[in-house]
Parts: structure tokens; sequence; C-alpha cells
């Protein structure tokens, strides 16, 4: 976060003593394509967070540590998909359930489908890249996550 | 913006907002957990997502068309795909934060193949999200991941390109 931060402010200053109403123009349209995103993005965080409320995380450990093989690459498949947890908390997580034994390729799609495949985020791409290219995108990346996950089995 | 498209634009969360504050008044328990739910997911999108916005308007202001085309568009091969690829390593945050990107670059000419390499590529291999994941799951775990998430990315990048229309470009919201 804070590289963002900084490359942000850099860019920002470095706009700012090339052209003031450049820097002016570009910083208000960012800003209104963001307060045009607002109500999507805040009707879908709400979405998540009752989810999260109905199937916690901890849940969510539970069934992933349990099974592995075929069954547990689905069962990572499908909850990494509809999941929506921040990378800091994702990850000290998967290395929690490393620590358990859970397999690796499990892990992998895990990991990966939660970060490739967003089902609860899919009305903010729509709005994007149109229906088709979206779910497509989501398909394609869903099935991509469970190979990377196979192979990553395999290799390890 | 007309009080009546606010009011539709926004209806959902109207609602959200006054479940969370009936929650709050009659100390419904649910209620309570989901607004910290909320607020954590809020937190970590208000702290990068604006930014991202305002990066991609100076870049929309700044960056010419003709650049982006030459380097990333659809003559630009496999060079442009590594510029797309370079570009994704180095943001952060959830996928959603890549959108406005991508739109901007679609709009200033990068092939449709660049611009979902350029998600899958953002979503797999983030530097910050890597430096997390050797920390918590191990180096070689991530190396192999991420080295096999290239490949499994662009090919998805080149069948999205075959599917979708030969003048798609992605939508302004």
């Amino acid at each position: 976060m804070q590289i963002l931060i900084i490359t942000s402010a850099v860019c920002l200053l470095l706009s700012l003593a090339a052209d003031k109403n450049k820097t002016l123009d570009g910083t208000m349209r960012g800003i209104k394509m963001f307060i045009n995103m607002l109500p999507t993005l805040l009707t879908v965080l709400a979405l998540v967070s009752i989810f999260l409320y109905l199937v916690p995380n901890d849940t969510i450990l539970r069934y992933l540590g349990r099974h592995s093989g075929a069954l547990g690459v689905a069962i990572a498949a499908v909850i990494g998909s509809v999941a929506l947890i921040p990378g800091f908390i994702a990850l000290p997580l998967a290395g929690i359930l490393l620590h358990k034994g859970i397999n690796y390729s499990v892990l992998a799609v895990f990991i990966t489908t939660l970060m490739m495949v967003g089902v609860f985020t899919l009305p903010i791409e729509i709005k994007y890249f149109g229906k088709k290219a979206a779910v497509t995108r989501n398909i394609l990346s869903f099935i991509g996550a469970v190979l990377i996950g196979i192979l990553v089995g395999m290799f390890i | 913006m007309k009080p009546k498209k606010l009011l539709k634009d926004y209806f959902w969360t109207i609602i959200f907002a006054v479940f969370l504050a009936g929650s709050s008044v009659f100390a419904f328990e649910p209620g309570t957990k989901i607004y910290g739910n909320f607020y954590m997911f809020f937190v970590e999108m208000i702290s990068f997502l604006p930014l991202m916005f305002i990066l991609a308007g100076l870049f929309d202001v700044w960056v010419p068309k003709e650049k982006i085309e030459k380097h990333i568009g659809p003559e630009s091969g496999l060079i442009g795909t590594f510029w797309v690829i370079v570009l994704a390593t180095f943001q952060a945050g959830p996928l959603y934060g890549a959108f406005p990107v991508a739109y901007i670059l679609s709009k200033k000419g990068a092939s449709v193949r660049n611009i979902f390499i350029y998600l899958g590529a953002f979503s797999c291999i983030k530097i910050p999200m890597l430096a997390f994941e050797i920390g918590f799951v191990g180096l070689k775990f991530s190396i192999l991941r991420s080295l096999i998430s290239l490949p499994v990315f662009i090919i998805i990048g080149i069948i999205m390109e075959k599917i979708v229309e030969e003048d798609y470009k992605v939508n302004k919201v």
C-alpha cells in the first residue's frame, strides 16, 4: 500500500510541476470515475460483508483443510471464486493452512481463484467489460486456476 | 447530480445503512458483525482505490494515444505483452482496482489480448502480493505458482481476443 501512496504522490507532484491545468483535469477525471463507480462498489461490499457473516473465514478454513485430491480442488475453486478476502488476510490464512498440512494443489487453486475469479464483483466487471467478456473471463480464469493448481501440485 | 438519480443509485446502500443503524440501536448482533466486516472491506477499498483512479486520470491526460497504440496495441506482439505484464506487477490491491486502468489502456488503443493479459498478471503476479505470499507460504511455492500462472493467463488473453469482437472496447463507467 505504501508503494501506491508514494507512486501517486510522486506522479502528482511531477504532473503539477509540469502542468497545473492538466493535473487538475486528470485528477478530476479520476475522481469523477471513482464517484460513478461508488454506488455499485458499496453495494458489492455490503453483499460481501453479509456473505462473510454467513460464512466466516474459519468455516472456510475448515472446509479447505478437510479434503485433498479432486474434491479438495473443487471445494477450493468454488470457495476462492465466491470469497472476496483481501490478500493481506488470505495469505496469512494460506500460511496457517499449509502448517496444518493442506495439499499444495488445493492451496494454489484457492489463492488463484481468489485473485482471478470474482463472483461478487461481477456486477462491477460487467459495467466495464460487458456481460459476455466479463462472464467469459471469469469462466476461463476458473478453468485456468484449476489447471495452475494441478500443475503446482505435480511439480512441487 | 439529480436527487432522484442519486436516490436510485444509492438505493441499496441506503437500505444497508438503515439496517446497520437499526442494528446498532437495538444491539442486533448479526448487524454489528456485518458492520465490522463492511468496515474492513471499506477501509481496504478507500485506502487504495481513489489513488488508482487518480493515477488512471493522470495517465489519461498525459500519455498520448499513439504511444500506447505503438507499444501495447494490436501490432505490438510479444514486447507489448511484456510491457503490460511489467505494468501490472507494480500495482497493488484487489482486481476491481485494475478495471479503471484497463479502461484507460483500452481507450488509448491497447489490444484486447493485452488488456486481458494485464488483468491476469494483475491478479496472479503483483509484486506486493508476491512478497506477502513468499513470507507466509514460502519461496518455492510462490515462484512455481507464478511461473505456471504466466502462460495460463497469456493463453486466457489470447482466447479472450478470439471470443470478443474485433472492435471491442472497455466501457467508461
